[in-house]
């Protein structure tokens, strides 16, 4: 298990800047998350790290040693891709012994590592049977003690949950969580899933078009965003902003509410006329329009249903919303977050 | 009030669609197929069958049925002795020779280099050339005299004009022969299935192989090769069925000689049936290697059919 060092680091295919002067620092046994929309070169960066691309200049440090020039299999570092990759024509049990035989370990000592691997992740009554003849959570914690049989440096993830079912994704991410933790290695997790960034990653990196965005814990990501393109791309629905005296004034949809609700002092009015609304069980997102706002824009507003009066909700009438200032979030024209106006 | 038309029933006949009747139409269309097959492979393979048990000859067209006596007589008859274990030789060294070269070309092919979609081509080009045309060409590199080869190597310096080799005279050279023009014209069509199987491989499979620590050989041999294995199978057998049946490069390139070394069991069966018109002893060296292609065939298709599960 080691840090993972990230100095400037470039990629370029042509004239595309798939990785734009990353420069990130990863602690030992943290559990980093890669956020991103797709094509933005989150898994370009991770490649790089594993060493299946040679990033065009910048400095990879993996455990204190400059891998630059070092050939994926002497890093150390496992990855789990996301279609898994298992060998088709392998058991089970010779796809995790793979990365041990490659090392040339004695067969004994492979055999009692496959046996940890594959218990510790409730795998060992599957090991006689080929990856076709497993569900895609059975799949996923193959590769997953595959990656882990030999105990990499550094444990790398690319979106391993995407090809599960919506059910299987939630229990599936609980498992990968408490497993880092326990296993305490070294971890990033490459995802365009923002429930999984802010539920599995002690930190995350948001990046977009080959640059780090913002690097912070799921709350500062949350209540602080860097720019308007963090505030947009995490929270569903996204940050509303609206433009302000040349820059824009944000705030997520909860924090936007009947003006009753909000405690008196310290808080922005808004009339806001309801267009309609989705009743979601536990919250209900309402759709509008507010007075005096330079372009007709839609205005989301997430509401607690049990604590909402009805009358407030009608469609097609103004009602009196308010944010607490302390809510309220000031970018300048360049879309960067500065403190006020 | 508005009077809707009583609806008139039209007479339809019962035929009108009938071609939209999935069975009426399938069959229509797999006809001409079925019909070619059966006319033109199947009939002449019955009256094979037939010639082989029966004494007739074209100087005695007799139908008389006498069992298997023509292989009887064409086991203990040591020229067509000789002439399986060449079948057997050509077959597996130009399909093995064919193989390597493919599998070669498939790696060199699978890289990108300025004019590869040129190279790919071209390099069908064995494949596609009628076979008397290119083993014309063959027989002029290796003639005794014009032989562009040997031309080369004494020019090379390499034997002196003494040492030339006299490729299609001497009986081992000869068999060299024909195993490298049958493997020329194989190894395109190995290329494609390599080729085929190779870009089939998903990324990520060879992309974890390369984070696991396998170095070029282990990926080929451990997780290309097994993966690709069906569809390889599937060409060689395509290959050895038919190498096995084929007669044009021997016949062509050297007549079976010398002295009846690279006497093949198609050409033999040639020899003996068409040319000398003894067809029922024809019929049965043709038909001689049927029952073990048949074993063949099955077992590879077994062997693939296991692998699958």
């Amino acid at each position: 298990m080691a840090a993972v060092l990230a100095r400037d680091i470039f990629k370029t295919f042509g004239e595309t800047h798939a990785v734009d002067g990353i420069s990130l620092a990863v602690p030992d046994g943290e559990f980093m998350v890669l956020l991103g929309p797709s094509g933005c070169g989150k898994t370009t960066f991770l490649r790089i790290i594993c060493g299946l691309e040679q990033q065009t200049s910048g400095d990879l440090m993996i455990g204190g040693h400059v891998v630059n020039d070092t050939p994926p299999r002497a890093r150390g570092v496992a990855m789990m891709f996301q279609s898994y990759g298992l060998y088709p024509h392998y058991t089970v049990r010779k796809n995790i012994a793979f990365p041990l035989r490659t090392q040339g370990l004695p067969s004994a000592q492979i055999d009692k590592k496959v046996a940890w691997a594959s218990q510790l992740l409730g795998i060992d009554h599957l090991l006689d049977r080929r990856p076709r003849q497993l569900s895609g959570g059975e799949r996923q914690r193959v590769a997953l003690a595959r990656a882990l049989v030999r105990e990499p440096t550094a444990l790398l993830l690319d979106e391993p949950l995407s090809n599960l079912d919506a059910k299987l994704r939630a229990s599936a991410r609980t498992e990968i969580k408490q497993f880092q933790q326990r296993v305490g290695v070294t971890t990033i997790y490459v995802t365009h899933d923002q429930v999984e960034a802010m539920g599995m990653g002690d930190r995350i990196a948001v990046i977009d078009h080959g640059k780090i965005r913002q690097l912070g814990t799921p709350a500062e990501i949350y209540d602080n965003p860097a720019d308007l393109f963090v505030a947009t791309f995490v929270g569903a629905p996204p940050m509303n902003l609206i433009k302000h005296n040349g820059g824009y004034l944000g705030f997520r949809p909860e924090n936007f509410l009947p003006k009753e609700m909000v405690a008196n002092g310290g808080c922005t009015e808004f009339s806001f006329r309801v267009e309609r609304s989705e009743y979601l069980g536990s919250e209900r997102i309402v759709y509008g329009e507010i007075e005096g706002a330079e372009t007709k824009q839609i205005i989301t507003a997430k509401l607690p249903p049990a604590h909402v009066a009805d009358e407030s909700i009608r469609p097609g009438e103004w009602h009196p919303y308010a944010v607490r200032n302390s809510m309220l979030r000031y970018f300048d024209k360049d879309g960067k977050r500065v403190s006020r106006h | 009030m508005v009077s809707i038309a009583e609806p008139i029933a039209k007479p339809v006949s019962r035929y009108r669609f009938i071609l939209d009747r999935r069975e009426v139409l399938g069959s229509l269309l797999v006809a001409p197929a079925v019909l070619y097959v059966l006319l033109l492979v199947g009939i002449p393979f019955l009256l094979a069958v037939y010639y082989s048990v029966s004494a007739y000859t074209i100087y005695n067209p007799s139908w008389r049925f006498v069992g298997l006596a023509n292989f009887e007589q064409i086991v203990r008859d040591p020229v067509f002795l000789g002439t399986l274990e060449n079948t057997f030789i050509f077959t597996f060294g130009s399909q093995a020779l064919g193989l390597i070269l493919g599998k070669f070309g498939a790696f060199l092919l699978l890289r990108p280099f300025p004019g590869r979609k040129i190279v790919r081509a071209l390099i069908v080009l064995p494949w596609v050339v009628p076979i008397a045309l290119a083993t014309v060409a063959w027989q002029w590199m290796f003639d005794s005299l014009y032989s562009v080869i040997n031309w080369t190597l004494i020019a090379l310096g390499i034997i002196t004009r003494a040492q030339a080799p006299n490729w299609l005279g001497t009986p081992h050279l000869a068999m060299l022969c024909i195993i490298l023009v049958n493997a020329w014209r194989f190894f395109p069509f190995a290329i494609v299935i390599f080729l085929a199987g190779i870009t089939s491989v998903p990324q990520d499979v060879i992309d974890a192989a390369i984070v696991d620590g396998a170095g070029f050989w282990r990926r080929n041999y451990q997780i290309i090769m097994p993966m690709i294995l069906p569809i390889v199978v599937i060409g060689l057998i395509f290959g050895i069925v038919f190498t096995f049946t084929d007669l044009s490069i021997v016949l062509l390139l050297t007549n079976g000689g010398p002295v009846g070394t690279t006497s093949v069991l198609g050409f033999e069966g040639y020899q003996v049936g068409i040319v000398s018109g003894d067809v029922s002893h024809g019929a049965a060296i043709s038909l001689f290697m049927l029952p073990v292609l048949f074993v063949v065939v099955i077992g590879m298709l077994r062997f693939i059919r296991r692998r699958e599960i």
